[in-house]
């Protein structure tokens, strides 16, 4: 007789708690940010005001997009339609690839400005405006890693729901990739107000 | 735990969800061209709060899961609050600040 130990519920869990952690991570920085915006009011709009609002508004659309494609994954595979699902898995990947793309195309910008960690224009512009694009590329930067890694999750997964490994039958692989995924989403939508539309 | 599948949510649900979502940003972006001051970092942190929740409850399933998760996410909110709490109560009372 062979018992097969399985508990999706717990599994899910388990990637909760472990999401709890990182929220406790990127909330770390953002205590810096308030910390740092209410010392430093004037100099945190000056520095905003550099960054692009319309590549951090696109980026938005494209995340929330992204978001919107893996949940609609998890519907398909719970009714089956794998074909479907795996689609949408790829859109997901397409659009965190174009979130890295215009993220290339913004840094690469503000770079050519001067604009980098320990950079002479941003000495001469004072310890406020030094300490946002420091936070700003910090915090940006570990997002960033994260939709990499959330972005390769769900290519394994993929690949695993086209093989027949992960099926409408057990799914928590899936699942927990897109909590993850969300998670990415979710970390954008503070930092996308708190960086680039402070007036 | 026992093994209880949850109901397919619907692709209906998930779009228009979206949809809101996109709309709070469209709100947050529209208050941001204008400039009044505190209220600013308020309205952004409350939409944001909100596209946080829509994302939590229906994207995350978090509405189809036990008590437990739910318990869970107040738990992490409640260390949270702490956590920036008691970081303002030295920062905000501090002399010279950094």
């Amino acid at each position: 007789m062979s018992f097969e130990h399985r508990d999706d519920t717990g599994d899910r869990f388990g990637m909760w708690l472990f999401l709890y952690t990182e929220v406790i991570l990127f909330s770390g920085l953002f205590i810096l940010y308030a910390i740092a915006l209410t010392t430093y009011p004037q100099e945190y709009i000056t520095a905003s005001n550099k960054l692009n609002i319309w590549f951090g508004a696109a980026n938005t659309v494209v995340l929330l997009t992204s978001s919107l494609t893996i949940a609609l994954a998890i519907t398909a595979i719970q009714r089956n339609q794998i074909r479907l699902c795996i689609s949408l898995c790829v859109a997901t990947i397409g659009l965190a690839f174009v979130f890295l793309i215009n993220k290339y195309f913004e840094w690469s910008h503000e770079i050519s400005l001067g604009i980098y960690p320990a950079s002479e224009t941003l000495r001469d512009m004072g310890p406020g405006v030094t300490s946002f694009f420091n936070l700003y590329y910090f915090t940006a930067g570990l997002h960033g890693l994260h939709v990499l890694i959330g972005a390769t999750l769900i290519t394994v997964v993929a690949v695993m729901v086209a093989k027949g490994k992960v099926t409408s039958d057990r799914y928590v692989l899936l699942e927990n990739s897109a909590l993850y995924w969300h998670l990415v989403d979710l970390v954008w939508i503070f930092l996308f107000p708190l960086y680039y539309l402070i007036i | 735990m026992s093994e209880e599948k949850h109901e397919p949510v619907p692709y209906q649900t998930f779009i228009l969800i979206w949809v809101a979502l996109i709309i709070l940003t469209g709100i947050t972006v529209g208050v941001a061209q204008f400039d009044l001051g505190a209220v600013n970092v308020w309205v952004a942190l409350s939409v944001a709060s909100l596209k946080s929740a829509l994302v939590l409850f229906v994207f995350m399933h978090l509405r189809q899961e036990s008590l437990l998760f739910k318990i869970g996410l107040l738990a992490m909110l409640v260390i949270l609050v702490i956590f920036i709490g008691l970081t303002f109560t030295d920062v905000l009372y501090r002399e010279v600040l950094l």
